[in-house]
């Protein structure tokens, strides 16, 4: 190929490339940001402000869910990976053949079906006329219908549910590549149980662990459904205030302000976890 | 905690039983969903009064409206699987230009760009949509409003829809087509170029079949996710409702065995689509 035919592909490539990140991404976020340092003075007049930034200070309402849902979602994110690991490391190391093949693909079921619908299973299991009550009711061990629904354990076990498989996935995959004989011989050299778990398989695991802890942080941070359906009246979730800015109360300004602070968070959040295992965004999404 | 380490009996007991929790866990929403579509009674809750087929075929006469028979929830149907054809397309298409984009050519600030690529995995769904919101329907309403120009395409509606879908849905495309074509063998293009191909033939005949393992794989997940996305759509979506926001409007009215018809069938849809992008990257692996 010579150097005019290669600029030209060049060029035939990155126009698309271009035209979705700059009018998809870029220039869309840019507004957001814009708009949020609005503020409304009539119908149609706007002059630049703190305001929305300040409402969100001064209404502890606010910063109150905004705290709590990065503080739960965090927890969550630690949740699932305390659940998945296990499951991970039976899948890459200890299965063999069929079976590994199998119970994988069992991981990827569910997700077959949309955070809707598996939302409306742990409904029709948790809530006050579900089937965990009726059962209990059934063996006894409880006398009327119980309410298990509407709390934030159910909220923790629905966000867990739908984080998962983003964890199973990257674990298996770092996990499978592993040389055994690297555990062995942290177990030759007299480590015990604890000491080659944390020396050997969590240091190399680390970029998969890393991968599945950002998407279900970001999954969990920027889940809608599952915290508003299957939490209480007072258990609000951050995205739930966006929403209602944004489609009951056609307050572009307040919500793009709002959206500003969940991407900050979330950009801050995902930058320190890099930074803190040193690992780069390249190694563990690309 | 490998097959070559001994270990002891109760702590392979508690494994097994800790595997087998995990994998009820995970079973037990969606069994639930499933039966309860054929529970003969208004209310998908226990007791079980008998099998019905009604929550998909009754026409209304007996006070039951089934899945079939309920036009909004298949309109809805229908706008959704129009919105995910539009969301493949375009996504597919995107991520094989990247694909070849940042796999194959040199060029400065690439390093830069690939990670502009990775950008929309980091930002909340809920984030994308707004954002698009805020620019274009802004844009259509400040068009209007100074030179009474109207930009409809940018209300909210199914245009927007498919425009949040593909600002992610085309990052995860690329990254799949990307990673096969990593796999590839230049030798073999070579070959075809030594052969008298032109770079556009050897293109086509020797690459592209390469990739389509990769590209039915990425098309179905696109199609999926698309037509499983709530977040991004709840925002930019207008008068025709796409089922997840619909299926979302009806649980919040209260829950009906109608629900389960619907969720039974999607889960059955999607099993269809994957299993058949798995066989069919399976037989050219």
């Amino acid at each position: 190929m010579n150097a005019s035919a290669g600029r030209l592909s060049l060029w035939l490539l990155l126009t698309p490339f271009l035209l979705w990140i700059v009018l998809l991404v870029l220039v869309p976020h840019l507004q957001m940001l814009r708009v949020s340092f609005q503020v409304r003075e009539s119908w149609d007049t706007l002059a630049w402000g703190l305001e929305q930034y300040q409402n969100f200070f001064t209404e502890s309402y606010y910063w109150r869910t905004f705290v709590r849902t990065g503080v739960m979602s965090l927890f969550t994110t630690f949740l699932t990976l305390l659940i998945a690991f296990p499951i991970a490391w039976y899948i890459a190391r200890l299965a063999r053949g069929r079976a590994k093949g199998l119970l994988f693909l069992a991981c990827l079921v569910p997700f077959w079906a949309s955070e809707l619908v598996r939302t409306y299973g742990w409904m029709i299991l948790l809530r006050e006329s579900g089937l965990f009550s009726s059962w209990l009711q059934a063996l006894g061990w409880a006398d009327g219908p119980v309410e298990m629904l509407y709390n934030d354990v159910a909220v923790i076990i629905g966000l867990v549910y739908n984080g998962l498989l983003f964890m199973v996935v990257p674990l298996v995959t770092t996990l499978d590549g592993m040389d055994e004989n690297l555990v062995e011989a942290g177990y030759d050299l007299g480590g015990s149980h604890l000491t080659v778990l944390r020396e050997v398989v969590v240091p190399w695991a680390m970029p998969g662990i890393v991968s599945g802890c950002i998407v279900v942080f970001m999954l969990t941070l920027g889940s809608y459904l599952t915290p508003i359906l299957m939490g209480g009246k007072d258990s609000a979730w951050f995205t739930g205030q966006i929403f209602t800015q944004f489609i009951t109360r056609f307050n572009w300004e307040q919500g793009a302000a709002l959206g500003v602070l969940l991407l900050v968070l979330s950009s801050l959040i995902v930058w320190l976890g890099l930074k803190l295992s040193g690992q780069s965004l390249r190694k563990v999404m690309g | 905690m490998i097959r070559s380490v001994p270990r002891s009996r109760w702590f392979d007991g508690l494994y097994l039983a800790y595997l087998a929790a995990f994998f009820v866990y995970l079973a037990l929403p969606l069994t639930v969903t499933a039966v309860f579509a054929f529970n003969d009674a208004p209310f998908p809750s226990l007791p079980w009064k008998g099998f019905t087929l009604d929550w998909y075929l009754a026409d209304g006469s007996g006070g039951r409206t089934g899945l079939f028979h309920d036009d909004t929830l298949l309109s809805a149907l229908w706008v959704s699987t129009k919105i995910a054809f539009w969301v493949t397309v375009v996504s597919v298409t995107l991520g094989c230009a990247n694909a070849v984009l940042f796999e194959r050519l040199e060029f400065r600030g690439k390093e830069f760009l690939y990670l502009l690529m990775l950008l929309p995995l980091v930002i909340p769904g809920v984030i994308l949509g707004v954002s698009i919101l805020v620019f274009y329907s802004g844009m259509a309403n400040d068009a209007s409003r100074l030179w009474g120009v109207e930009l409809d395409v940018f209300r909210p509606g199914m245009t927007l829809v498919v425009m949040g879908q593909v600002t992610f849905i085309a990052t995860l495309a690329t990254l799949v087509i990307a990673a096969r074509l990593r796999k590839f063998d230049r030798q073999l293009e070579e070959a075809a170029l030594n052969l008298g191909a032109t770079p556009v033939v050897a293109w086509f005949t020797v690459t592209l079949p390469w990739l389509m393992p990769s590209i039915f794989g990425a098309a179905a997940m696109a199609f999926l996710m698309s037509f499983e996305n709530f977040n991004t759509t709840v925002m930019l979506t207008g008068s025709d409702t796409p089922l997840t926001v619909a299926l979302f409007n009806r649980l919040r009215e209260g829950s009906t065995p109608v629900l389960n018809a619907v969720a039974l069938l999607l889960m059955v849809g999607s099993a269809l689509l994957a299993v058949m992008a798995l066989g069919r990257s399976r037989d050219s692996a």
